[in-house]
């Protein structure tokens, strides 16, 4: 189910001395199961340009069509749309109305017209999707919750209409780095079990670094990058110029190369900038399985293309290092440099990890 | 600089109902006059709480607090005791009273009974100071939240307060709104010996502190400078709070055998210590 | 965006009318009111007529502004007009359909009540237009201090005044997003019949409830912590004071309504 998104403009209030363009020409095509990270700086249109794709908002130039189908068109049953493309929004916590949890859930189900055991069955389903147990919560008056439980229910809400994409405007805004951390897996684990379509709004370069398969960049309404998170991070003078910057990870290979060291362009998690120390050190490079990483960087995808360049090198004989430390215990540790000064590892290393919809923007 | 010790707990706790558990539990914090504490704890650790007791918001079940050596519990100290030490929330949108800025940062000046001639250049040297001065005529429903926030700065800023306490003042804003409201904060520090609460869950802001307090379950887990605190990866882990991605770092490169001195926070301190390891290890 | 749009009706200015002190304007107001019920046959409206275009020109509101403040009222206008024209009685029939009769005395009641209507809303829209809510509420509030002798809480009104306006805005930019949040999960809030479309409001106006609760909480707090203790022993930073400009428009008021008056001894 293909959303595609051609020559986007909304303006809103047009014609009066208010008006204001808040998206301008936005040309886009998110492919089924992405992860699609929508970044930007407030008031570059991001909440504007999500807005539209399940039909909230009408464009005044372009349009949106999902499936092949021309959602703003008159005549769309727009709850078709928004049975297809699940919206969460900012802080969605504050849209929970019901008495119960249960019936909060149920809202969406029921406004589809569903039966009653459908409505339950569903009900039940997006509470355990959330990470809530069912039991304990149904009952509860949602307003009695903690603050990310009430954020979880608000998901669930959205999550009950079955869409097969889902939209979150800034999920994690206002949690406590607990509560952000755990939406996150939440939202991570929608998106690899479920097969879901996610396209998430954020400015928080490292949420979004660790889980989207592809970034979209605005600035003041229009889309000005997007491509693999590799890809975008190596522009940093583009992110930094929109107000953005990139992971620490990447940020510290860029004045490492700065510095004059040897290190690869593309690096961005912190296992990669790591590797990349490490080699410059003349240590060995670690086993992929046997580094913990950062609990944010679960993405898999991410993480084995990350290790991709060290073991594009492993084939090397291996050389002991000139300290005396001994390498961390995995059973076969990657060939590291043998050169402690650092002969660059592998400059071209696999950098582009399959990603559908790679449509340059300008 | 005032050398009268701003806030002082002492062994105070706090619960909301009777029976319910204590959200601050007998805590014992002392705020040296100009520093900059950093409060650092996840939801329920009882940090806004704590905020709260400072400015007499909430009154101590036990223990008791001191601002300025005057004791929050005494009803005859209250509004000393909220001039002296000025606090900032956390929704920019729930504390801006006027609908014009200038009109709001006179709010706190008007409760004193300050005389209007003497507002007027107060006001107006507050908003020069969080650089909102070209707003002053503004409405605040038209401004970014971290300029909402920084009139509310410039709210408590014209009371001419001791002390600021700043509960999760930057919570609800964007990236580039939270740096510009902390960088306010911290120039007020700096320049005009402010002493400033910072209760925060970010721990990239309160790795910019001159002291870290962290807070679990109502009392003081950890307390010391940014780099005390921070390099203790494991346990700030446990806590369930962030660790600096730098100070991560320099974890996992001592587990591949680079071993870096501790305390690195930024990437400029990595960068730092990896040339000067870097070229050790050369030549 | 939603929340840019200016509230109420104030169209700012620098005219005389808009520098006059809120109070003299409430007053003028008032005696404008006073004039209107004052005029005895629709012929002197033309006093009330003289005296709303000259503040409406000397204010630089153009004809289209004030006709503006009007339409809201068609419905009730048509209304009045109608019932006067048909249920007056009288006995100079003029026209008659069945037992509807249009008599001499009819129309004139209903052009006279009409008309009256009619410059009741272009005065006080003068006063709306021209005086920003802000303002008008300062004016309020001391214009009402004297009845704090008999416990008139003057001061607590005019804050609420001022806490309302501040956060109509942030309520109507909130009642938005929660209708799109609801709309995103299958609310409907335009179809159906009057029992449904009361039933779909439920979901838009309990987080609304919720939400303002929460925000007079916070406030209130907000307020607490910047030494709010109610009017007692209170500053202000806006200081109201009258000018030779406020004298010359009450003069001119007062020559509009003795004129009325006068109309009214002669005939």
């Amino acid at each position: 189910m293909p959303i595609q998104v051609e020559h986007l403009t909304h303006t809103y209030l047009p014609g009066s001395p208010f008006s204001a363009t808040a998206i301008h020409d936005i040309t886009l095509t998110i492919e089924d199961g992405e992860f699609v990270g929508i970044l930007g700086h407030t008031g570059s249109g991001k909440t504007t340009l999500v807005q539209h794709l399940n039909g909230l908002l009408k464009p005044t130039e372009g349009r949106v069509v999902i499936d092949g189908k021309d959602i703003t068109r008159k005549g769309v049953s727009l709850l078709d749309v928004r049975r297809q493309v699940g919206l969460v929004f900012q802080y969605p916590e504050y849209q929970l109305f019901e008495e119960t949890v249960a019936k909060d859930v149920a809202f969406g189900p029921k406004n589809m017209g569903l039966s009653k055991p459908e409505i339950d069955e569903r009900v039940r389903w997006a509470i355990g999707q959330v990470g809530l147990e069912y039991e304990a919560v149904a009952e509860c008056s949602p307003f009695e919750l903690s603050g990310g439980q009430m954020r979880r229910v608000a998901i669930a809400g959205v999550l009950a209409m079955r869409p097969k994409t889902l939209i979150l405007d800034e999920p994690t805004a206002g949690l406590d780095p607990r509560g952000r951390r755990s939406i996150l897996g939440m939202i991570s684990r929608l998106h690899a079990e479920n097969h879901m379509t996610v396209l998430m709004v954020s400015h928080n370069m490292d949420d979004i670094a660790s889980l989207a398969t592809r970034l979209v960049v605005m600035s003041k309404g229009e889309l000005i990058m997007t491509g693999v998170p590799r890809e975008v991070f190596r522009q940093r003078e583009i992110l930094r110029a929109v107000g953005l910057g990139v992971p620490q990870g990447a940020e510290l290979c860029h004045r490492l190369r700065e510095a004059g060291y040897p290190v690869p362009e593309g690096l961005y998690t912190l296992s990669e900038a790591r590797d990349a120390i490490l080699r410059l050190a003349g240590r060995a490079v670690p086993d992929a399985e046997t580094a913990a990483p950062r609990a944010s960087e679960t993405d898999p995808g991410v993480a084995s293309s990350g290790t991709g360049a060290a073991s594009a090198k492993a084939g090397e004989p291996a050389a002991a290092g000139p300290s005396a430390d001994a390498p961390p215990a995995g059973d076969a540790p990657r060939a590291p440099e043998t050169d402690p000064a650092g002969q660059p590892p592998a400059p071209d290393a696999p950098l582009s990890p399959a990603a559908p919809g790679k449509e340059a923007n300008a | 600089m005032q050398a009268q010790t701003p806030i002082e707990t002492d062994r105070v706790a706090y619960r909301y109902e009777e029976d319910g558990p204590l959200a601050v539990d007998h805590v014992s914090l002392s705020v040296r006059p100009g520093e900059m504490v950093a409060v650092l704890g996840h939801n329920g650790s009882g940090k806004s709480t704590l905020a709260k007791l400072m400015n007499a918001l909430y009154l101590p079940t036990e223990g008791r607090v001191l601002v300025c050596g005057l004791d929050t519990a005494q009803e005859e100290h209250l509004w000393d005791v909220r001039r002296h030490a000025g606090m900032v929330f956390q929704n920019p949108d729930n504390q801006i009273v006027a609908t014009v800025v200038r009109e709001d940062v006179a709010f706190g000046l008007e409760n004193l009974g300050v005389p209007q001639p003497e507002m007027i250049p107060r006001i107006e040297d507050a908003l020069a100071a969080v650089r909102m001065i070209d707003f002053a005529a503004a409405a605040p429903h038209m401004l970014s939240g971290g300029q909402k926030q920084r009139v509310a700065v410039a709210g408590v800023l014209a009371m001419q307060p001791d002390v600021m306490i700043l509960d999760e003042a930057t919570a609800m804003l964007d990236p580039s709104g939270r740096e510009e409201v902390f960088a306010t904060v911290r120039k007020l520090n700096r320049d005009k010996g402010i002493t400033v609460v910072w209760i925060t869950h970010f721990m990239e802001e309160a790795a910019l502190a001159d002291r870290v307090v962290v807070l679990h379950q109502g009392h003081i887990e950890m307390d010391g400078t940014p780099r005390e605190v921070f390099s203790q990866v494991e346990r700030l882990k446990a806590l369930g709070l962030d660790v600096p991605p730098m100070a991560e770092l320099s974890g996992m490169l001592a587990a591949g055998g680079l071993a870096l001195p501790a305390g690195i926070l930024t990437v400029d301190d990595m960068v730092k210590e990896l040339r000067a390891c870097l070229s050790k290890s050369s030549t | 965006m939603l929340k840019d749009i200016t509230l109420g009706q104030y169209m700012p200015g620098n005219s005389v009318v808009h520098r006059l002190d809120p109070r003299t304007k409430i007053i003028l107001t008032t005696v404008y009111i006073a004039m209107i019920f004052l005029v005895s046959s629709p012929v002197w409206y033309v006093v009330p007529l003289l005296y709303v275009t000259l503040a409406a020109r000397v204010a630089g509101l153009s004809f289209r502004q004030m006709l503006k403040s009007v339409k809201p009222l068609r419905v009730l206008l048509i209304l009045t007009f109608v019932l006067n024209l048909f249920f007056s009685g009288g006995t100079t029939v003029w026209v008659r359909w069945g037992i509807l009769a249009v008599t001499r005395e009819g129309v004139l009641l209903a052009v006279h009540f009409s008309m009256r209507l009619i410059f009741l809303v272009l005065g006080t829209s003068i006063l709306t237009l021209t005086t920003s809510p802000v303002a008008l509420s300062d004016g309020i509030e001391i214009l009402l201090r004297p009845l704090r002798v008999v416990h008139f809480p003057a001061h607590e009104l005019a804050m609420m005044m001022t806490i309302a306006l501040r956060f109509i805005p942030t309520l109507i930019e909130e009642t938005d997003k929660i209708m799109k949040a609801q709309q995103a999960r299958g609310a409907d809030f335009e179809s159906g019949n009057l029992i449904a479309r009361a039933k779909a409001m439920v979901p838009l106006l309990v987080p609304l409830f919720v939400s303002a609760f929460r925000r007079a909480g916070e406030l209130a707090m907000a307020m607490e912590a910047r030494c709010y203790h109610g009017g007692e022993g209170r500053t202000r930073l806006r200081i109201l004071r009258f000018t030779r400009e406020d004298a010359q428009a009450s003069a001119v008021s007062l020559l509009a309504l003795a004129v009325v008056i006068a109309g009214r001894a002669l005939l």
